[in-house]
């Protein structure tokens, strides 16, 4: 004889859970996490630089990097100065919160207020998996075409700041920049919005305040 | 596309209930996948196939309810379902849309003997 049993449970919970317990670490010791995501060769780890270069002197900086393959991006992270811990994820092709929870540990939290947590290059999966982080932030850019909103929904929704990098070579694509809009308003309605480039410095001056008020705003609650 | 750790935390979930239930054999699941989660019919049963061989579970039917995209406009406040691609409110056109339905992806129930 059969009987039903309610279960209503979200499959992708035990990383939920942990994400949640990730969080709760960071709060505990006030220290503010961003969560960086991107296609590869979008430009994450350049607009990173460029944005621990302007932070590092007005708080205390940490960044986890993670990867399939080197410690590339860590070691360039490293070079600013700041802490780092490359984490290599042995194939999958995003960070879950089991990995970040293994690597909090490695952080000096308590000298801590910014983590920068870069993500595994890839525009799908780091979606589906939370890190537990303060701020998901998209870097999109130039070269990679504006119906990537359209294409990729689930990424762009999932994030509350877009940066549109390169935008140094908007003379060189048929980039349609309404259209892109378009599409990311559709998804995310007030997204912060930034159109940058890591490699001239446009755009950063609105990226970093916005920023910074976020960072001040968290920092400065019980 | 992760169709395998998720399957294997479907049947964690299923064991535990089943366990918590006393039940000797689960003969059926019970999926709510809502349209735009990315999960793909075929691979969790593909995956389900082979990690439930050797449980209790092994040879329950999955049963998918799939739920539709629901979005309602910021504007004007009217609440419709997705229709092919196009995002905009049909009522006013605006994109300012929020999506309210349609991200799911959880075990609703499970039937067991």
């Amino acid at each position: 004889m059969t009987k039903k049993v309610p279960v209503v449970e979200n499959i992708l919970k035990a990383n939920d859970q942990l994400a949640q317990s990730n969080r709760q670490v960071l709060d505990a010791h006030r220290t503010f996490a961003i969560n960086f995501m991107a296609s590869p060769g979008a430009g994450k780890t350049s607009v990173i630089l460029r944005t621990i270069e302007a932070l590092k002197d007005h708080y205390r900086l940490a960044g986890i990097d993670g990867d399939i393959a080197t410690t590339i991006d860590a070691d360039r992270i490293a070079a600013t100065g700041i802490p780092a811990v490359q984490i290599n994820t042995g194939g999958t092709c995003h960070l879950d919160a089991v990995m970040v929870s293994n690597a909090l540990p490695q952080i000096d939290l308590d000298n801590t207020d910014v983590l920068i947590i870069e993500n595994v290059g890839n525009l799908i999966c780091p979606a589906n998996f939370p890190l537990g982080v303060h701020l998901n932030v998209l870097v999109a850019s130039v070269p990679e075409g504006a119906d990537k909103p359209y294409k990729y929904p689930p990424m762009y929704r999932g994030v509350q700041a877009l940066l549109l990098n390169k935008v140094d070579l908007l003379p060189y694509f048929d980039f349609d920049v309404d259209y892109f809009r378009k599409g990311v308003e559709a998804l995310n309605p007030g997204l912060a919005f930034f159109p940058v480039s890591a490699k001239t410095g446009e755009g950063f001056d609105d990226w970093i305040a916005w920023l910074k008020g976020q960072i001040d705003a968290y920092l400065s609650t019980e | 596309m992760h169709e395998l750790p998720f399957v294997e935390s479907i049947l964690k979930i299923t064991l535990e209930h089943a366990e918590r239930a006393g039940a000797k054999r689960v003969t059926a699941l019970y999926l709510v996948i809502g349209q735009m989660s990315s999960i793909v019919d075929d691979s969790v049963q593909f995956y389900w196939d082979i990690l439930s061989k050797g449980t209790i579970a092994e040879g329950a039917k999955l049963h998918f309810q799939r739920i539709p995209a629901v979005y309602r406009c910021w504007d004007c406040g009217h609440t419709y379902e997705l229709d092919g691609e196009h995002l905009a409110c049909p009522r006013c056109g605006s994109v300012r849309v929020q999506l309210v339905q349609g991200d799911e992806f959880r075990l609703d129930s499970i039937e067991v003997e």
